[in-house]
């Protein structure tokens, strides 16, 4: 049987990674697959705890983050290519047209 | 309450001309106004039985200020006093009303012109009405605001928009007076309703007021302030300068302003506070002296002035003062009565003007108030040749008419005020000469003799049409029968019926004097009118030539009263100019260009200032917001783990 504590260092470990990648990575698609590495990671803590405390709930939240999750990769994708069409980059950076 | 309809009717025919006139009343205007006015006259009348029979009607209708002590009513008091008034007022006004309807067809404004009409009336029934202090200052105001609407009517001329403003700027001096004075009531008698100021009058005679370290008696300061708006609403020196401008609205507006509306408030005003000013000797001298003062010298003006209207104009300012005279004497029922027997001839005497200038306009002659234009006007325009006739007779004092008989009172009471009333009697008497002289020049000189326009214009010339007449035949016959009410007992037992029914508002003007006295007086009167008019007869009908001789002989005399004692150019030296010139420095200079446009520019600098070191922060950087939310959340995990 492997301890609670195991999956919540994995869901650490994960999320530091997401964190990570968002931050430095300047690529817009890999910044979102960062965010989605986050929201996985915060689905490993929450079935873990779910199967801990035995208890639905956790799991139940676990399909409201897929579910946000999918949509909002659908509409940072479709941003993503919207402002592709404007301008051919997908750099971070360079998305700075509301600079003050 | 069916009195309250009497200044309810004008208000609404305002209401509905001011709204609906434009766009669909437009010329049928006065199947409004003309009406509403009609109504106010019968129910005046009504209010008249009532009050005759006994009856003081005083009503609260709304409580209009409540705040602390400071309690104000709308609330009206109809006594004698005010009944008076109000059938002076309304007759005078449907009379006006009715004529308007000829002398204005065709005008753009017509339908603004009758709502401001309706206004005016609205404006003075509230102030003649009113049972309190702010009620009545709301009436003065409000009939300042119609003059200013009207005698600016025509307001695309900019001598009528500058008159109006003049009448308005005039009168605020007084105003300001009289709203200290209405203050000063209050704090002395905390009230404003007549009923609780005047039975408690004469508890605080003795009572002083300190002014920059001098003691003066309240009651005066009072009843000064309360006669400064008086002097700019009635025109009296010094403020008499916007009344002879005020010609420059429509004639209609003119008789409205000189004979029902607007000049005798200020009559009415010191008469209706009479329980204050008997008490103040030195508010009574001062209110004889200037009525007496004005009387003389705004007589002097008007013979030498060539405007019509103006030497009209002028001749109220004269009879106005007659009637402070008689106020200050303490005749106050006299005052009163002068007014009533005023209102019918001078509203006479302006709408037979009028009839002359319309008849002149549609003549197409080029100068249509200019006396020296006109002549031989009779043969064309019987009719109004003969009211302006009985009217003449009236102002000056012929035995029989009605001027006769309150000029006559008046005088009478001033000659038996001790060693002042003698003087002011002199004044006064003095004064009735020059009118007779002015008065009979202007018939001379617009009915007699020559057409002096052109003969294209003279064979345009025809007499008014009857909706213009008429009015003038039934104010002719107020001009004459208006004095009979106030025959002197003299000639006849209990002839002074409106002496008696005044008596218990305005007290018995009582007076010491003989018969022979009387008769001296009286023939005084009568020598002075009838020597006016031989005078002027002599002079312009006799011997044409004199006026220019006598003119050139006496220039410096004639250029001074020509340009009457320069008391406009006066102003303009010594008052406006100097406002002016400060206003450009100080308002334009100081206020406006560092105060206000400081603030104006110094706001949104100082924003821009600040905002451009904030969005310094607004990096546009897509990693960086990330990191600062990052941090933002270890931040608050941090705390929830240490604090914990």
């Amino acid at each position: 049987m492997v301890p609670l504590s195991w999956y919540i260092v994995l869901s650490a470990i994960v999320f530091s990674i997401g964190m990570f990648g968002f931050l430095v990575r300047r690529n817009l698609i890999i910044i979102f697959l960062s965010i989605e590495l986050m929201l996985n990671a915060v689905n490993i803590s929450l079935v873990a705890f779910s199967h801990y405390l035995q208890s639905i709930n956790g799991q139940i939240l676990v399909f409201f983050v897929i579910t946000v999750a999918a949509a909002e990769a659908a509409i940072g994708l479709a941003i993503l290519i919207a402002f592709y069409r404007n301008k051919p980059t997908v750099e971070a950076d360079e998305i700075n047209l509301l600079k003050g | 309450m069916k009195y309250v309809l009497i200044p309810l009717l004008p208000l609404i025919a305002f209401a509905i001309n001011i709204l609906f006139g434009r766009k669909y009343i437009k010329d049928k205007a006065h199947w409004v106004s003309v009406p509403a006015v009609i109504m106010s006259f019968i129910l005046a009348v009504g209010a008249f039985m009532d009050v005759k029979a006994g009856k003081v009607i005083n009503i609260n209708l709304y409580d209009w200020i409540v705040s602390g002590n400071f309690n104000v009513t709308i609330g009206f008091l109809i006594d004698r006093l005010t009944v008076v008034m109000l059938l002076v007022v309304t007759s005078i006004s449907s009379l006006i009303f009715i004529y308007s309807v000829g002398y204005m067809r065709g005008d753009k404004g017509y339908y603004r012109f009758f709502a401001y009409l309706s206004l005016f009336v609205f404006s003075m029934l509230i102030l003649v009405m009113a049972n309190n202090f702010l009620l009545l200052y709301f009436g003065w105001e409000a009939v300042g605001l119609c003059s200013y609407f009207l005698i600016g009517f025509w307001f695309d001329r900019k001598s009528a928009a500058n008159a109006g403003k003049k009448a308005f700027v005039v009168n605020r001096f007084g105003d300001f007076g009289f709203g200290l004075g209405i203050i000063l009531i209050f704090l002395t008698f905390g009230s404003l309703e007549y009923l609780q100021v005047f039975p408690g009058a004469h508890s605080i005679v003795g009572q002083t007021l300190n002014i920059f370290g001098h003691e003066v008696d309240t009651i005066t300061v009072i009843c000064l302030l309360l006669f400064c708006g008086a002097v700019g609403k009635s025109a009296q020196i010094p403020l008499h300068v916007w009344l002879p401008d005020a010609m420059e609205g429509p004639t209609p507006v003119s008789a409205l302003i000189h004979a029902a509306t607007m000049v005798t408030a200020g009559v009415f005003m010191v008469a209706r506070c009479n329980p204050l000013f008997v008490l103040s000797p030195v508010a009574m001298n001062t209110v004889a002296v200037v009525g007496g003062v004005t009387a003389i010298f705004a007589a002097t003006i008007a013979l030498v002035q060539n405007d019509i209207k103006r030497v009209i104009a002028y001749s109220t300012v004269s009879q106005l003062g007659y009637m402070f005279l008689a106020l200050g004497m303490g005749a106050f029922s006299a005052a009163i009565f002068h007014l009533y027997t005023h209102a019918y001839f001078k509203a006479l005497l302006f709408l037979a003007s009028g009839s002359v200038i319309h008849a002149l306009h549609h003549a197409k002659h080029d100068d249509e108030q200019n006396m020296q234009k006109m002549g031989g006007l009779r043969k064309y325009m019987p009719i109004t040749y003969l009211v302006f006739i009985l009217a003449t007779l009236s102002i000056t004092g012929i035995p029989g008419l009605a001027g006769f008989f309150s000029k006559d009172e008046i005088l009478w009471r001033a000659y038996m005020g001790g060693n002042l009333g003698k003087f002011l009697w002199f004044l006064g008497t003095t004064a009735a000469l020059l009118t007779a002289f002015y008065s009979w020049r202007l018939i001379y000189m617009t009915f007699h003799g020559k057409f002096r326009g052109t003969q294209e214009s003279e064979r345009h010339l025809r007499e008014s049409s009857p909706v213009i007449t008429v009015p003038l035949m039934f104010l002719a016959v107020g001009a004459v029968a208006a004095g009979w009410v106030g025959i002197p007992p003299l000639f006849m037992e209990h002839g002074d019926r409106i002496g008696a029914f005044l008596a218990p508002v305005l007290g018995h003007s009582e007076g010491h004097g003989t018969h022979a006295e009387e008769f001296m007086v009286l023939g005084a009167s009568i020598a002075v009118a009838l020597g006016g008019w031989f005078i002027a007869h002599r002079m312009y009908i006799k011997r044409p030539e004199l006026p220019q001789k006598i003119m050139d002989k006496f220039q410096p005399v004639h250029r001074l009263l020509f340009n009457k004692y320069w008391v406009d150019e006066l102003y303009d030296k010594t008052i406006v100019q100097p406002l002016l010139k400060g206003s450009e420095k100080v308002i334009l200079g100081i206020v406006d260009a560092k105060i206000i446009e400081g603030v104006v520019n110094g706001v949104p600098a100082l924003i821009g200032a600040f905002s451009r070191r904030l969005r310094r922060i607004q990096t546009g950087i897509f990693s960086y917001y990330g990191l600062v939310m990052a941090l933002g959340a270890l931040i608050i995990i941090g705390t929830m783990i240490f604090l914990k």
